[in-house]
């Protein structure tokens, strides 16, 4: 499984690509917005996508609109890991198809169950 | 005619005219004249500067940004900081807590290892006795469950330390919001500088001021600040230190 994580923090990358790494997905990459991620998915075959929201250039919620709105890369699974913790902002991403959405800070349990949770919906959707 | 030079001119020769013909009611009449059109200029240049500046200071009271800035936004903007520091202490505690539970666990694995180690090796060469070494086995089966159970602790506490640097992250998006506030802020005051129609004056600064700054911490140094005077880390300090004759 390949995963790209983008966050504009390298910090915030490093960590979530070692929680990946314990939970088994040793192929992980990383871009740290908008506009550096979008490229690498549109070329590279990414099976998983977790971003941040808020982040200089483009912006999380838009680079979700965008990987909704290309064709190839449509039915990409997207998590979102950010701080941004409005109601308004959730449905926002809810609405422009998010695939599970965590809240900063957040434990590694966490990952792991919402994770999990978005592969079972997508093998029970067949 | 619309040279105003040239109009004082003409007037100007026609006062003369009339000075050294005597005709005293048209000295006069041109003098008025002259006056009235100098008073005429200084009131239309008086006019333009109350114009613009009645249109300054009401531009400045519809901005109703500097009244958020100071009511909402610097008071905000604190209460942000000190949750900064709330937060980066909150994770350095985590963090030594964490190694500090961590490390007893370490220590006991290398001293029951080194010391079974040892006894292993007198197995090796052969110097242990039958009731020894069945007490060594069984040593070495209690060392070995006490070894996955440790492993396993110091694992978990390794990997929350890992997510206690998740701070790094949330403080730097906040500390981010209140420098773009500070740019915001700069920007109006320059504004307002502008409007006070005044030259910044770069003085020097108030030396016993700065002292007493010093005096009272400036924290730590931001990289790019600039500043020469500033030591770039222990080895500077030691130096500076034996210089002193420390």
């Amino acid at each position: 499984m390949k995963i790209l994580i983008v966050d504009d923090f390298s910090t915030m990358r490093r960590i979530i690509k070692n929680l990946l790494r314990d939970l088994g997905f040793n192929n992980t990459h990383e871009a740290d917005d908008g506009n550096t991620g979008l490229p690498m998915l549109q070329s590279g075959n990414f099976d998983f996508l977790v971003t941040d929201w808020n982040m200089p250039g483009m912006s999380g919620i838009d680079l979700l609109k965008a990987v909704r709105a290309d064709t190839k890369l449509a039915d990409l699974p997207v998590l979102m890991v950010t701080a941004e913790s409005k109601r308004d902002q959730i449905i926002e991403a809810a609405q422009a198809g998010v695939n599970g959405y965590i809240v900063k800070p957040f434990t590694a349990a966490t990952l792991k169950e919402k994770i999990d949770k978005i592969f079972e919906r997508i093998a029970a959707a067949g | 005619m619309s040279d105003p030079k040239e109009l004082y001119l003409t007037q100007a020769r026609e006062l003369v005219e009339s000075l050294e013909s005597g005709n005293d009611a048209e000295v006069e009449r041109l003098l008025d004249h002259l006056g009235r059109r100098r008073e005429e200029h200084l009131f239309q240049e008086l006019g333009k500067m109350t114009r613009e500046l009645h249109e300054a200071l009401n531009n400045f009271q519809l901005d109703n940004r500097i009244t958020d800035i100071t009511e909402s936004d610097i008071p905000d903007a604190k209460e942000r900081l000190n949750y900064v520091i709330t937060m980066t202490e909150e994770a350095a505690h985590r963090t030594l807590g964490l190694v500090e539970e961590a490390l007893p666990i370490s220590d006991v694995l290398k001293d029951n290892a080194n010391r079974l180690h040892a006894q292993w090796m007198r197995f090796r060469s052969k110097d242990m006795s039958v009731e020894e070494f069945r007490e060594l086995s069984r040593e070495l089966d209690g060392f070995l469950n006490q070894t996955v159970g440790h492993a396993g602790d110091i694992n978990g506490k390794l990997n929350e330390v890992m997510m206690a640097q998740d701070y790094q992250d949330l403080t730097g998006q906040i500390i981010r919001r209140v420098i773009n506030l500070v740019q915001e802020v700069e920007d109006k005051l320059v504004g307002l500088i502008r409007i006070s129609g005044q030259e910044r004056l770069s003085r020097p600064a108030d030396e016993d001021a700065e002292k007493d700054r010093m005096m009272r911490g400036l924290g730590p140094q931001v990289p790019g600040g600039g500043s020469v005077d500033v030591v770039s880390g222990q080895d500077d300090v030691d130096d500076l230190l034996s210089s002193l004759g420390f």
